[in-house]
């Protein structure tokens, strides 16, 4: 088989578990479909396995492969193929989604036990990994356009997945329409280059971008800079970002698949395969650099003072999805792209370690309230602090090589590319400061109530309510389940946690500078034609970042430790001492207030002001009731005539009869 | 003989006819005013007939008197029904379609 077959059956795979598990929902057995669903995955994750074999077994410039299934519409000189491209980029991205999306299936498994749309679950999830899939391995801007929207409609369902909290179905909405914004971007962007070459296929519009667009051409940089609302939108950078922390309403393993290691990194994706574009328009591959840069500041500042423990995981996402948006826009794809796959491992990681924490909380995400649980789950203990090491950049760890090898080409680039580099050294410290706050307010000091119970063999049970507001729910489908399931307990969620913390720790062994090279020499292909493919920072500035990247880790993890460690209330004092800045963190940098005075109050005047003067005084009175009014008096006066006197209707005739007589012999004479 | 006799007496009965149906109430009455209209119609068509030379207007006036003899069993039977459901026999009173 060839290396597109197995690309059609790694989307066959995850469309064939949703229909089965759609259409069997009433005679499947709850965990029968669970198993289906992860087996389905599983089955693409081998697929793409097959396909990456027999792609590497192709001579390295015939490594970009497209298959066609049918032909969707043709006309007027083009045609929309239903088509596949498999090269290594999108290999890469299929192993990422596939693989650690099977492993967050395995894992809900045991999660979701409980929840009474256990089904439903699996089906949207399967129908999620689908839509990423089509996105990554869409050979033209209509499928992948497709696969975008899918991917979004996709996250919606999934975060407002317990539909009767109102919190989470007004996240839900939330994330559906910034998406959709940034939908918009994207088809608007196609157009844009369709319109200036007249191809929708990658490969076609490429071929004509050096002689369609001059460097820096207005419609260019106008495609590319919406081309990144879409990215923004779906990688939640600033000013898009404010639907990723409220999508954390959803269901946990949901947030570590989609709002952790797949979706949210479609933008970079984008990036990456539009290389071509951004190169010969800088103008807009900077200022996605820059708005990376902004992003990853902003979001490691604000995940050092979140208290909700799943939020300042998102905000932390935020940030690092940041530093592989700078990557990929200071033109170092592989280094993005690296970055993708160890943030990949070690978010979901961290999200399903919070998914056991919250489970042992009984559905409380306050950090204030956890602590000490370090002796009563000893395998989530181990497995987050390997992903917040990761996250940190501490030494030899993947995150470390990842990171610093964005910043090492940032460097690189020179100019003020160093400031935006000493930026990211700067969030680099942040980051380790707030992972590491995470684990000691959470497995270190005094144990809180729950950890003491669990340490005598009792999980907590509590009462259901929405931690986001303490309101009282039911267990019925709609709500989470009553069943807590924590992954001490539970084989499935070990066997999820165990070989992502391993990829944590030694992933980035694969791509270590001066030594391995596995993720550049693999991506090659794909990014053979850019000008920037052989300008690499030396490997002496490698290792001297590495170093300063080091430093960094290690201090920031030093001072997480005395602040939260060493001198329990050193935090409270920073907040006393820095208090409008912890303000500040704290609302998140003002942007949801931002929205909601300048658009969603406007808008909300607006829809009102419709509703009550241009609809109820101009359509409905005077266009609806004007028209009524004139048909009312035409028909009373038409049933006036009716008397239904025959004598006056003859009488009416002859007259009328001899009234046209007499005109014609007037005319006549 | 001159063609405007044909045609005056046929305007004169018409208008017997006409100011009949106007001013009646029986339909009876107004039934065979409306043959005197139809039949001065059909006084009309033949004297135009002869002075033009052709049949065809002897034709039309035979289909008139068909027509008017279905017209006269319909009036007739509708006159009959409204009589044996003892109804007054007078249009004035059978105003029910008024608008």
């Amino acid at each position: 088989m060839t290396a597109t077959s197995w690309g059609w059956l790694v989307l066959a795979f995850p469309l064939a578990g949703m229909l089965v598990i759609a259409l069997g929902w009433k005679v499947l057995p709850d965990r029968v479909a669970g198993w289906i669903g992860s087996a389905a995955i599983g089955g693409a994750f081998a697929a793409a396995i097959a396909m990456l074999i027999d792609l590497q077994d192709q001579p390295e410039e015939a490594r970009s492969l497209v298959d066609s299934a049918w032909t969707y519409a043709s006309t007027g000189g083009f045609s929309v193929d239903m088509s596949i491209l498999v090269d290594p980029l999108s290999v890469m991205m299929c192993l990422i989604v596939s693989g650690v999306s099977f492993l967050i299936h395995v894992y809900s498994v045991a999660y979701m036990e409980s929840d009474r749309s256990y089904k439903r679950f699996f089906a949207y999830l399967n129908f999620f990994v689908f839509s990423m899939l089509l996105l990554v391995l869409a050979a033209n801007f209509v499928l992948l356009i497709v696969g975008w929207a899918f991917v979004g409609a996709a996250s919606y369902l999934l975060i407002s997945f317990w539909y009767r909290r109102s919190t989470a179905t007004k996240a839900g909405i939330k994330a559906f329409v910034i998406n959709v914004i940034g939908d918009v971007g994207l088809v608007i962007g196609a157009f844009l280059l369709f319109d200036a070459t007249g191809a929708l296929d990658y490969a076609g519009v490429f071929a004509q971008v050096p002689e369609a667009f001059a460097h820096n051409d207005g419609q260019l940089v106008a495609a590319c800079l919406l081309l990144l609302v879409g990215a923004f939108a779906k990688s939640a950078q600033l000013p898009l970002h404010t639907w990723l922390p409220d999508a954390m309403e959803g269901p946990t393993p949901v947030s570590s698949l989609i709002h952790a290691a797949t979706m949210v990194t479609a933008g970079v994706y984008l990036i990456a395969r539009m290389h071509p574009l951004f190169e010969q328009a800088p103008a807009a591959a900077d200022i996605s650099a820059v708005i990376g840069t902004l992003t990853l500041f902003v979001a490691a500042s604000i995940a050092l003072v979140m208290t909700d423990l799943k939020r300042a995981i998102a905000y932390s996402t935020m940030s690092q999805i940041g530093y592989m948006i700078l990557g990929v826009s200071v033109f170092a794809y592989s280094a993005g792209m690296f970055h993708l796959m160890t943030h990949a491992f070690f978010k979901a990681l961290l999200f399903m370690g919070a998914g056991s924490v919250i489970a042992a909380m009984a559905n409380e995400q306050s950090l204030d309230k956890m602590g000490g649980f370090r002796k009563a789950m000893p395998f989530t203990y181990a497995t987050f602090t390997a992903g917040a090491l990761a996250l940190a950049g501490f030494p030899l760890t993947a995150g470390f090589f990842s990171k610093d090898e964005i910043l090492a080409y940032t460097i690189n680039r020179g100019d003020w590319f160093i400031a935006l580099a000493i930026v990211g050294y700067i969030t680099a410290f942040m980051t380790a400061v707030y992972a590491f706050r995470l684990v000691f307010r959470v497995f270190h000091g005094e144990p809180c109530e729950q950890a003491r119970e669990l340490e005598g063999g009792h999980l907590a049970h509590a009462e259901p309510f929405n931690p986001a507001t303490g309101e009282a729910e039911d267990t019925e489908a709609g709500f989470p389940g009553p069943e807590h399931h924590i992954a001490e307990r539970e084989g499935a969620m070990k066997a999820a946690m165990g070989p992502l913390a391993l990829l944590a720790i030694f992933a980035g062994l694969v791509q270590i500078p001066g030594v391995t090279d596995v993720i550049e020499k693999f991506l090659e292909p794909t990014f053979a034609g850019s000008h920037y493919a052989h300008d690499h920072p030396s490997d002496s500035a490698e290792y001297m970042g590495m170093a300063v990247g080091a430093l960094i880790s290690i201090a920031g993890i030093l001072v997480a430790a005395r602040i939260y460690l060493w001198r329990p209330g050193t935090s409270a004092k920073l907040q006393a001492r820095f208090a409008p800045l912890h303000k500040l963190l704290a609302n998140k940098w003002y942007f949801d207030e931002a929205y909601d005075y300048g658009i969603v109050r406007p808008m909300t005047a607006l829809g009102r002001f419709g509703r009550t003067v241009i609809e109820s005084a101009f359509v409905q009175g005077f266009l609806v009731g004007g028209t009524v009014g004139i048909v009312r008096a035409g028909s009373s006066f038409a049933r006036s005539i009716q008397t239904g006197e025959v004598r006056a209707y003859a009488a009416v005739l002859l007259l009328g009869l001899s009234a046209i007589v007499l005109y014609f012999l007037i005319v006549a004479s | 003989m001159d063609i405007s006799w044909f045609i005056v007496l046929s305007a004169f009965i018409f208008c017997i006819g006409a100011a009949g149906v106007m001013t009646r109430r029986s339909p009876l009455v107004i039934l065979l005013c409306l043959e005197l209209m139809l039949n001065a119609g059909n006084l009309a068509l033949i004297a135009f007939s002869r002075m033009v030379g052709n049949v065809e207007g002897q034709i039309f006036a035979l289909i008139v008197m068909v027509v008017a003899a279905c017209e006269v069993v319909i009036g007739l039977g509708i006159i009959v029904a409204m009589y044996r459901r003892k109804l007054p026999i007078d249009v004035d009173d059978m105003a029910e379609l008024r608008g």
